[in-house]
């Protein structure tokens, strides 16, 4: 049989070294960061699709999904399609995109009323990169045109080709010459012709040229915005590399809150014995803590067998852990002010909840409330021993005397304007009862010296470890790695077979040192 | 004030600190189902009669509340008495009853209180306001203690107690607490008490220690402890060792006194006796450990034991507080 010493280096270094494994896991394979503070905004996006059927015959409705490119990621999404057969179709068969497009595809057999249908996303941006992947060069297809408009385009080609040295240059002048306020007459004819869709002349034109181009669909991302609908960028090649463009402003590249939903022509939504369909976007973000986001897509990926995540709780019951997760580390301060240092507390762990506490109150306020609760009770318990009462009933008239006083404060600051004084509610007040009531018989006992000393010691532990609890990155550890209460149990159960001195026996001792 | 020793001075000085004790003494040594003779007063009393071993008188037991209202008439013929918590810890509830003055009782201090106020102490005590943890207590009334005249001045009010630490049936160290004005009558060391260590071969007054500091006097009754020797001490040293080997705790603190009449008597036991009495010998435990370890390896003679532990830890005045331990 090993020696319980033995036992407890063991087991204790396997807990240490496994939540720290996990923890590395976890940071390093899984990406977890270790630290806390980055923050990343979420966008949430609702898609409606708006279709009326045409007749009562069969409806299918093809949604082309978002390809993820320039960094963003894809972290969930939901199909509400009530009614509906549903399935969702990934082809590589478009080879001209080269990349994976996914279609949402929606069946049903008969339809007699307007309908919508919805898909919601979030998504948030991984990577801060506006770089887009290689695309296929096709040589544009001349436009068809009728002889007036051919003669007005070549005009405007002639023109902006003067002034212009390269694509880009052209494709610049092009826009600029749409936005102008008094564009030229072969520009306006050409608008007048063509519906007044400047976006199609434009590409006619781009065509017309040889230069490569194709659209850019997706959605410029405004927080709040509701009713958004898809906006378009063209992008040109220049022969080197692709370029892109906002047609609305001329500027070139890729806007940076632009969410690219297809790149290439084509269609989007495509409906099949319907009418009147339209498309239409509701925007939030919001920021939320890298972690989150993490834990996030976490969800929506496999789920693996070593990753305990709280994240997979639900809100309510992540947001209860959060505290639970941070009392062993409180814990740890106590076993370590006792151990290693020496305070002497009154009560072991009373330190921990009014630490806990002290969260709640912010730590100035919840000095000065626990100081005046424990003042003020001492005072009233010290008449309550004269009237000679059986121990329970004693105490339990000081936990009433106590929420009494507690009730006082939080009406008196109220009315006085002191808002934080209410969080006088949240010091656990069995506690303050029996901590008063100790330390009134401490002081009929051994004095005010050793009230001072106890209570101080309490208060210095209790602060000691809510400055610890309240620390960002433990916070942020303990609830993102909770293997970590591993390490925190094995460093503990060492602490328990420390046979060294105490520092306050260093001080105890002192005289001692005459030899 | 703030001044501190360096760890390796206090290993060199053999000094044990809280942790060691915890772990390496009380955790080990001592099994907790020995504990409950020690913790509970009662049980030791018991415990030590049917071993013959002399302890003050009990004059009674009061379990319950009903019973308090009959404390006055329990009380009658006495005239001086002591109230405890059976299971009371670090000589806390204490009330120490010296005489009477009409319908009121004197206490050590002199204060004279009215009988509402020993029921009230005495309610306190079964509620568990004195016990470890808060348990439910009993309270236990017995003889005040008429200690030896010898002893008289080196306590002010309380009565001076000798403690004696043994380890697995050896006598290692020993102290007597003597209470000061500025204890108020209690014998506590961190209150104000005078701790006076005892030199284990002899009896003789090693050292007096008052808040860490060597004191020459008594500084209320002006008594020069250097020059007292404790009476009976082999009695003394005979009845620790006896409580070691009756209790089964083989780490262990003996609170003996000293009855003019009867001699030492065993008051309580403790089982997490305390570490100040390595000030008031300033000496170390750990070295005595060691030795006391191949003592009791070597003989399980009661006598034995004590005549090896005299000859081993007789320590020879050097100068005031500069001691030296002649180890084999």
């Amino acid at each position: 049989m090993l020696s319980s010493r033995v036992q407890v280096g063991l087991i204790a270094g396997l807990l240490i070294s496994l939540g720290l494994g996990l923890t590395l896991y976890k940071a390093i394979n899984l990406g977890f960061p270790l630290l806390p503070g980055e923050y990343r905004d979420v966008w949430t996006v609702e898609t409606k699709a708006n279709f009326r059927p045409s007749s009562n015959s069969a409806v299918e409705v093809e949604l082309v999904l978002p390809t993820m490119l320039a960094g963003w990621t894809n972290l969930d999404e939901h199909f509400a399609s009530s009614g509906f057969g549903f399935s969702i179709i990934d082809d590589q068969a478009d080879t001209r995109l080269m990349a994976v497009s996914r279609r949402a595809r929606w069946t049903r057999q008969s339809l007699d009323r307007p309908t919508t249908l919805y898909y919601k996303m979030q998504l948030y941006r991984s990577a801060d990169s506006s770089q887009l992947p290689d695309f296929p060069v096709f040589n544009p297809v001349q436009p068809r045109l009728e002889p007036d408009q051919q003669a007005a385009m070549e005009r405007l080609v002639i023109k902006l080709a003067e002034k212009s040295s390269d694509q880009e240059r052209f494709t610049h002048l092009l826009i600029q010459e749409f936005l102008r306020d008094s564009p030229d007459q072969d520009t306006l004819f050409l608008l007048g012709s063509y519906q007044e869709d400047a976006l199609t002349v434009m590409m006619d034109v781009l065509a017309y040229r040889g230069i490569p181009a194709h659209q850019i669909r997706g959605i410029f991302l405004e927080d709040g915005r509701r009713r958004q609908t898809l906006s378009s960028l063209v992008e040109i090649y220049n022969g080197e590399g692709w370029a892109i463009f906002d047609p609305g402003t001329g500027i070139s590249g890729l806007p940076h809150n632009f969410l690219i939903w297809q790149r290439g022509d084509g269609t989007i939504l495509n409906v099949v014995g319907g009418r009147n369909s339209s498309l239409e976007f509701a925007l939030v973000s919001n920021s939320l803590p890298v972690k989150t986001v993490v834990g996030m897509g976490q969800r929506t990926e496999e789920v693996d067998l070593l990753d305990f995540s709280i994240y997979a709780l639900p809100v309510e019951q992540q947001g209860i852990f959060k505290g639970l997760l941070l009392i062993p580390v409180a814990a740890l301060v106590v076993v370590f002010m006792r151990i290693l240092i020496g305070v002497r507390t009154s009560g072991t762990f009373m330190p921990v909840l009014i630490a806990l506490a002290f969260i709640q109150t912010t730590l100035m306020v919840g000095l000065l409330i626990f100081l005046g609760l424990v003042g003020i009770g001492l005072w009233i318990r010290s008449y309550l021993s004269h009237l000679n009462l059986l121990l329970v009933s004693r105490v339990a008239a000081v936990i009433i005397v106590v929420i009494l006083l507690m009730a006082v404060l939080a009406v008196v600051s109220y009315k006085l304007g002191l808002e934080q004084a209410l969080t006088v509610t949240f010091f656990p007040t069995v506690i303050v009862a029996w901590t008063i009531e100790r330390m009134s018989i401490l002081w009929e006992e051994e004095g005010g010296h050793e009230v001072l000393i106890q209570g101080g010691g309490s208060l210095i532990v209790a602060v000691l470890a809510y400055l610890a609890m309240s620390s960002p990155i433990v916070e942020h550890l303990t609830f993102n790695f909770p293997e970590l209460m591993l390490s925190l149990l094995g460093l503990i159960l060492l602490l328990g077979k420390y046979t060294g001195f105490r520092l306050s026996e260093l001080h105890r001792f002192r005289d001692l040192a005459v030899k | 004030m703030f001044g501190i020793i360096s760890p390796s001075n206090l290993r060199r000085l053999g000094i044990l600190g809280m942790n060691r004790r915890n772990i390496g003494f009380i955790g080990a040594y001592n099994k907790r189902k020995y504990y409950r003779i020690a913790d509970n007063k009662l049980e030791t009393k018991s415990v030590a009669l049917s071993r013959g071993i002399p302890v003050p008188e009990l004059y009674g037991t009061i379990e319950r509340q009903f019973q308090i209202k009959r404390i006055t008439e329990q009380l009658e013929a006495r005239d001086s008495f002591v109230i405890k918590p059976s299971q009371g810890s670090g000589g806390k509830g204490i009330l120490v009853i010296t005489g009477r003055n009409g319908d009121l009782f004197v206490k050590a201090s002199g204060v004279e209180i009215d009988s509402r106020e020993i029921k009230r102490h005495t309610s306190n005590i079964l509620a568990g306001l004195y016990s470890l943890g808060g348990r439910n207590d009993s309270a236990m009334i017995e003889a005040l203690i008429d200690f030896d005249p010898l002893l008289k001045d080196f306590s002010f009010e309380g009565v001076p107690d000798i403690r004696v630490i043994v380890f697995r049936g050896v006598p290692i160290m020993a102290m007597i607490r003597c209470a000061t004005r500025q204890s108020d009558g209690k014998a506590n060391l961190h209150q104000g008490a005078v701790g006076v260590g005892i030199d284990i071969g002899t009896g003789q007054i090693v050292c007096a220690v008052q808040h860490n500091l060597i004191v020459t006097q008594h500084p209320d009754t002006g008594v020069v402890f250097g020059e007292l020797k404790i009476p009976h001490w082999q009695r003394i040293l005979d009845l620790a060792a006896s409580c070691a080997n009756m209790t089964g705790l083989d780490y262990l603190g003996a609170d003996i006194v000293i009855d003019r009449i009867r001699g030492p008597m065993l008051l309580e036991l403790n089982a997490r006796p305390g570490l100040a009495i390595q000030v008031a010998n300033q000496a170390g435990l750990r070295h005595r450990l060691a030795i006391a370890e191949k003592i009791a390896n070597l003989t399980d003679d009661q006598d034995v034991k004590i005549k090896l532990a005299r000859e081993q830890f007789n320590q020879t005045r050097v100068g005031i507080g500069q001691l030296a331990l002649k180890i084999v």
